[in-house]
């Protein structure tokens, strides 16, 4: 039986195999370091992230935990990869470069640094799994609004 | 099993391509099809009969009215109600409920009051008791699930006999397991303990024989859409006497009878229940399936749905890293099969699924707690019905072993 291209294009080779072998998993222990959970409530991914911020607002490190599909918990696999040692300007550049990618919306500034996000580009054929692919990457955001706001979770 | 495949003829909807191939829809559980039958009724009256019910004194309206009450009749001989004033039109399953949650507590519940459900409800018959006992201070209590799906008895009878127990509210067939609970004992066991029962038929009624003077239900709600007949219609079933103690719950036209600047008086049931117009094209299309199912044989439909799915779920447990919730062959089950499969999320599946045709539902069916009872962050379902043929859950299997290749 023939698989359809849309298929393959959300499904590749790299993003099956960060969802089965996802990197930077586990938990951040110790002083400064934010954690925040997320969810899609009608689809029952979950996924918590911890990061640590740097007095620079740079990333230091960045671990999470999931369950859910293919498709957020390779999202929150290669997102970690990207973000840990980013700057904030980076990360900034980062999160609005990804949103573009997924949902098809807005210029992409740093293709070069997105590297195999822009993989995830075949989420745009799929509207209902936008919000899968983001899913960690929301968890960010607001870990981020916590750091700025000076509270801690 | 009964050869119902003549059957697909009369459901337009079936035949049609998904990309390049042929529709397989597996989510009846969900929302069945409507045959052709159902949509000639809903045609034939907004061509000819439309007009409001029990208003007008001119030929339309009293053909609307007479045809409107036919159906009412109709329902209650389908599930063998004593009479046709104990049938009140709603939404759906979920207003039903929510009416009785309402009428009935503010009537007959207290606080500390006890209101039993069962952990393999539907979102629909557990959030309108946590609301009604939250508003009035009473206990929400649960029928814990055995690992084989099946209520734990036990346990059921420990609830019902401790405590001021006023309510028990049980599904009749899980949606999300397959489960068939043994309804007719359970009330005849709250019953005899004076509790008052509600049961949820939304997965039963033409599905399987449904009886609700055998059953012994005070309540019994179900919704028409699926059971062949339009979205937006349900029905309320109440014992006679029980429903002449309820208060109104919507104030509005049509449950009056008479209405003052200050204050108004409400006409019996089941006017009392049923303010506002109601959906009359759903009532008529809700009449017209019910004739398309009787038919066809409630007997032949459920035959059909016992071993099409027994036939299917031979074949889903010898997949590689699947997990069939629900109770293990060979015990009763209703035409659905949920599982989980170890090496893909539900929502990858159900996606793959889609690519070849195949509709399958996933995600957590609305019954969370359920999904956390048995550690799943969900579980994809086929559901079937009376128009599915063994040759599209052959194709189902194929598809199924597709997709495991391609996600392992």
């Amino acid at each position: 039986m023939a698989l359809s291209d849309d298929l393959r294009d959300l499904y590749q080779q790299v993003i099956l195999d960060h969802s089965r072998s996802p990197r930077n998993h586990g938990r951040l222990e110790g002083e400064g370091c934010l954690h925040v959970h997320g969810d899609n409530p009608t689809c029952g991914d979950e996924i918590d992230v911890w990061v640590k911020i740097g007095p620079e607002g740079q990333v230091e490190d960045i671990k999470f935990e999931g369950q859910g599909c293919a498709i957020s918990q390779a999202s929150a696999s290669m997102m970690t990869v990207k973000m840990k040692g980013a700057d904030a300007a980076r990360l900034r550049t980062l999160m609005q470069d990804f949103r573009a990618v997924v949902t098809g919306e807005g210029q992409v500034q740093d293709e070069d640094a997105l590297g195999e996000l822009t993989l995830l580009e075949g989420v745009q054929k799929f509207p209902q799994r936008v919000k899968c692919a983001t899913l960690a990457w929301r968890a960010v955001e607001q870990a981020l609004q916590q750091s700025q706001s000076g509270g801690h979770a | 099993m009964p050869d119902l495949s003549h059957l697909r003829a009369d459901f337009p909807i079936l035949h049609q391509q998904v990309g390049e191939h042929p529709l397989i829809y597996f989510d009846s559980a969900a929302s069945s099809q409507k045959p052709r039958q159902v949509i000639d009724a809903l045609v034939h009256y907004y061509e000819r009969d439309n007009a409001n019910v029990h208003r007008g004194l001119h030929e339309l309206s009293n053909r609307s009215t007479a045809n409107f009450e036919n159906v009412r009749a109709r329902v209650a001989r389908f599930i063998g109600a004593a009479q046709a004033e104990e049938i009140i039109f709603t939404r759906g399953t979920t207003e039903g409920i929510n009416l009785v949650a309402h009428a009935w507590t503010s009537q007959f519940l207290q606080k500390d009051d006890i209101v039993i459900v069962t952990g393999m409800e539907h979102h629909s018959n557990l959030v309108p008791w946590q609301l009604a006992t939250q508003r009035c201070g009473a206990v929400l209590k649960h029928v814990p699930i055995l690992d084989d799906g099946t209520l734990d008895l036990e346990e059921l009878e420990h609830l019902l006999t401790n405590g001021p127990v006023k309510l028990l509210a049980c599904v009749h067939i899980s949606n999300s397991l397959g489960t068939v609970n043994p309804v007719r004992d359970i009330c005849a066991r709250a019953s005899a303990l004076g509790i008052t029962t509600l049961v949820d038929g939304a997965q039963a009624v033409g599905h399987v024989p449904v009886n609700v003077q055998d059953i012994g239900a005070d309540f019994y709600v179900f919704s028409g859409h699926k059971m062949c007949a339009p979205t937006g219609i349900g029905v309320l079933y109440g014992r006679l006497d029980l429903l002449s103690q309820l208060p109104p719950w919507h104030g509005g036209g049509e449950m009056i009878e008479s209405v003052t600047l200050e204050q108004s008086t409400y006409k019996a049931a089941p006017a009392r229940f049923e303010a506002g117009t109601p959906d009359i094209a759903g009532v008529i299309g809700l009449g017209a399936a019910i004739d398309y199912l009787e038919g066809v044989g409630l007997e032949n439909i459920q035959a059909h749905g016992r071993e099409l799915t027994a036939y299917a779920v031979a074949k889903l447990v010898e997949l590689p890293g699947l997990r069939l919730l629900g109770p293990p062959p060979p015990a009763d089950r209703a035409s659905l099969a949920a599982f989980t499969l170890a090496c893909a999320h539900t929502h990858d599946l159900v996606e793959f699924a889609n690519t070849q045709g195949l509709a399958l539902r996933g995600g957590h069916h609305c019954t969370q707690p359920l999904m956390k009872r048995f550690k799943a962050p969900g579980t994809s379902r086929a559901s079937f019905y009376l128009y599915n043929t063994q040759a599209e859950v052959d194709r189902m299997i194929d598809i199924l072993r597709q997709a495991i290749s391609f996600f392992s």
